[in-house]
């Protein structure tokens, strides 16, 4: 028996090692096939499972026994077998499931972009621009918390959490003494310290790269500018406690933020440090490297100039350009 | 008189006591297992037995025994589920307050099988006098030497403890149930590992309902072919089912399964009819989660034959003209009760136990919630009847847990059977606040036109 199993995943097979997540062998394939995701994160033991976005289909099983799964599963903890076909965007069941998700995730989010930190950079507004519907059927009032602050550095607005847990599991990896968490049950549920005990820790600025809405920013860079007017830029310097490698958000010749670097989904290679993230904010404490590749899809890309690409999945496949159509569009139009 | 197994000695007078309990043949099943039988022998009974889940999902026991993985220098766990909270179920408080001794029996025979040495009763926080009866039976028992170091001069160990919950219906799903007891927030697992493989404390663990768990005692004392000669086809055996709401003696029941559905509703020996003389509108068969059915589909089949109280009968015809077994909880609703208020007091409930870890129910439930809220309050709109098979229809099969389905069936079956009801709230909204849409055709014998359909 080999050591790889193979997968198909919308048409395209791939040969992962046993173990892998459906989710993570589409991101080895790469391009649109890949299931969005909320609350999964690479790097957060135990993570994922709980927004449901990256509900897929699973049509065969496996190569032992082909049945195909009776529920769409959250391919984000879903393991692969051999032999394995998951239909992602050919299903038009799944892309239903999903924008009911996606519908969910808003009924209780304030919709409050023109005056979010994280607009821009938002996943929930990437997620909705994808999937969501134009008009809300929700017609009673959202629930609403109050900001609190956690520290003097991150400010919790929990009207925009969606409870994916990232930080959570984010405060129990870099501390050994939890005092994050959720409180309450259900639609009351909410991130919060142990009575407003300030997350005490190097890394605790991390919980704002993590989160993937505005429910966790960065209080020094509150309300300072919108991220597509900054540039981003990568830099490095030695710092005894973390990697040291960030990216750099200037406006002009000043530095507004620094954050850690992420990849194309969003999740940050390496965590960085309090000290980084909120203290050195002067160019002459950074190492300059290079301008940050920012997608295409990207607002912030608006004032960067790379070449404009329909994705290499999407553009040999047929199949795949008929069941993503619209977003082929929406992309190739420029 | 029908055969009783469970609640065979119900009456006798101090039989949640060890000397009464074990003058009426108790622990009788322990002695048999442990001295005569292997554990293997008792799991074979067992499956031999057909016996079912009694929790909901009327899993084969025997199966889910032979599931447990057994690997070498690891312990494994027997977790019995008694948080029972399904609105419309109390059958495991009425078996734990009057017979305790049954439950702790099943556990030690059950225990034995599965080769556990420690096993726990999770019992739900709202039921503190069980919790204290359970105690006071496991202390009498280990005086009697069934319970704690070398049982019977056997060689085999086993400590019982009784573990109180928060009183939240999230832990009665397995593996919000384990969490609990692990000391953390009961938060449902993502499966797989299934508990059987990855359980309590990373072992692998059975959790059985505490109904299936005191059913094991009359299998292993008759022998698992006799216990499946009572019963029919797949559905073996007794249940006990709590019958409420309109019905002239509401009360915990131990059927063969199989009894006809209005022989249940109407004999005398069982519900004896629907009290102050009025007709039956609608049921729901097994607790608040399963779907509600009007009076005609309750007691017929689509095709006309009656139904029957088993897990196959009650689920003919899938979910257009059919229910589940469930747990049980079998609620009867006059012509004067209004069924858009019921499925908002279910949604209601699920709204609050929601453990709030995925979406689609953390949100979903609070909505459908506030839609019948509006509905049954009179400012309805006719497009909320579709909204809220849409939103149910998001909800269902894409959540973690089985909380999700749940919530949604209830709503959805309600508008798929009574949506005249729904749209006249909406069509009369100020009648419609004190005065009830009344039984309207639901109690009729079934058109020939549903036959066809029906099947």
């Amino acid at each position: 028996m080999s050591d790889k199993v193979k997968v198909t995943i919308d048409g395209i097979t791939v040969e992962v090692a046993p173990g892998t997540t459906i989710l993570n062998a589409a991101r080895q394939i790469g391009g649109d096939i890949v299931p969005p995701a909320m609350c999964y994160y690479s790097k957060l033991e135990g993570s994922g499972g709980k927004c449901r976005t990256c509900i897929v289909k699973v049509s065969k099983g496996s190569e032992k026994d082909p049945r195909p799964m009776p529920k769409l599963v959250a391919s984000c903890r879903t393991t692969v077998m051999d032999g394995m076909e998951v239909q992602n965007i050919t299903s038009p069941e799944v892309i239903e499931a999903r924008s009911g998700v996606v519908e969910m995730l808003l009924i209780n989010h304030p919709l409050d972009c023109p005056v979010c930190d994280q607009a821009g950079e938002c996943d929930l507004q990437n997620l909705g621009y994808e999937h969501g519907l134009q008009k809300t059927r929700y017609e009673f009032e959202r629930r609403t918390f109050e900001r609190i602050d956690i520290g003097d550095k991150i400010q919790l607005h929990m009207n925009r959490c969606i409870l994916c847990y990232r930080c959570v599991f984010t405060a129990d990896q870099i501390t050994n003494k939890r005092v994050h968490g959720i409180l309450n049950r259900g639609d009351h549920s909410e991130i919060s310290t142990y009575i407003q005990t300030a997350v005490d820790n190097d890394f605790s600025g991390n919980v704002i790269d993590v989160c993937p809405v505005g429910a966790l920013t960065d209080r020094t860079f509150r309300f300072r500018n919108r991220v597509w007017f900054t540039k981003p830029i990568d830099a490095h310097r030695d710092c005894p406690t973390c990697s040291g490698k960030v990216t750099l958000w200037y406006k002009g010749e000043e530095v507004l933020r620094v954050t850690a670097r992420k990849d194309i989904y969003g999740e940050v290679e390496e965590f960085i440090c309090n000290t980084c993230r909120f203290d050195k904010k002067q160019t002459s404490d950074w190492v300059i490297e290079h301008p940050t590749h920012i997608s295409d899809a990207s607002v912030i890309a608006s004032n960067h100039y790379e070449t404009l690409k329909p994705l290499p999945v999407i553009q040999n496949n047929p199949q795949l350009q008929q069941a993503n159509k619209v977003e082929l569009e929406k992309t190739t139009k420029f | 008189m029908a055969r009783k197994l469970l609640l065979e000695h119900i009456n006798v007078p101090g039989i949640n006591t060890l000397d009464v309990y074990r003058q009426k043949g108790g622990y009788r099943a322990v002695e048999k297992a442990l001295k005569t039988l292997s554990p293997e022998e008792v799991v074979e009974e067992v499956k031999k037995s057909g016996l079912r889940g009694r929790g909901g999902a009327g899993f084969p026991t025997g199966m889910k025994w032979s599931f447990l993985a057994k690997p070498e220098g690891v312990a494994r766990y027997l977790v019995c589920n008694a948080d029972e909270s399904e609105p419309g179920t109390f059958k495991d408080r009425y078996l734990m307050t009057y017979i305790p001794h049954a439950l702790i029996e099943g556990m030690i025979v059950s225990s034995f099988a599965l080769g556990a040495n420690t096993s726990y009763i999770y019992v739900r926080g709202e039921m503190m006098p069980q919790i204290r009866i359970l105690e006071k039976a496991i202390a009498e028992a280990k005086a009697a030497g069934f319970l704690g170091q070398n049982i019977l001069g056997t060689g085999y160990n086993l400590e019982l403890y009784v573990q109180p919950g928060g009183g939240a219906y999230i832990c009665g799903e397995e593996t919000a149930l384990l969490e609990s007891l692990e000391g953390k927030r009961g938060n449902p697992r993502i499966k797989p590992p299934f508990p059987a493989i990855a359980g309590l404390y990373g072992c692998p663990t059975v959790v059985n309902n505490v109904e299936s768990i005191a059913a094991v005692v009359p299998i292993i004392n008759d022998g698992g072919d006799e216990y499946a000669k009572i019963g029919i086809g797949r559905s073996t055996g007794t249940k006990l089912i709590s019958a409420s709401g309109n019905l002239v003696r509401p009360g915990v029941y131990e059927i063969e399964l199989g009894l006809p559905v209005e022989e249940f509703i109407y004999s005398d020996e069982w519900c004896g009819g629907i009290a102050n003389g009025k007709r039956l509108k609608a049921t729901v068969a097994g607790g608040s989660s399963v779907p509600v059915l009007p009076a005609n589909l309750t007691l017929k089949l689509a095709n006309g034959e009656p139904r029957l109280m088993s897990y196959e009968s009650l689920s003919e015809g899938g979910f257009a003209t059919g229910t589940m077994m469930g747990s049980g909880g079998f609620i009867a609703f006059d012509e004067d009760q209004c069924i858009v208020r019921n499925t908002w007091n279910f949604s209601r409930f699920y709204h609050h136990e929601s453990c709030g870890q995925c979406s689609p129910c953390r949100e979903g439930t609070g909505w459908m919630e506030k839609v019948l809220h509006r509905l049954e309050y009179g400012h309805g709109k006719m497009s909320d009847i579709d909204l809220l098979v849409d939103v149910s229809k998001k909800i269902e099969g894409n959540t973690i847990c089985p909380l999700g389905d749940a919530a949604a069936w209830p709503v959805a079956s309600a508008i798929r059977h009574f949506r005249d009801e729904f749209e006249w709230h909406v069509k009369e909204p100020v009648k419609s606040l004190d005065t009830n849409y009344g039984l309207a055709n639901y109690a009729e014998p079934i058109a020939k036109a549903e036959v066809t359909t029906g099947n």
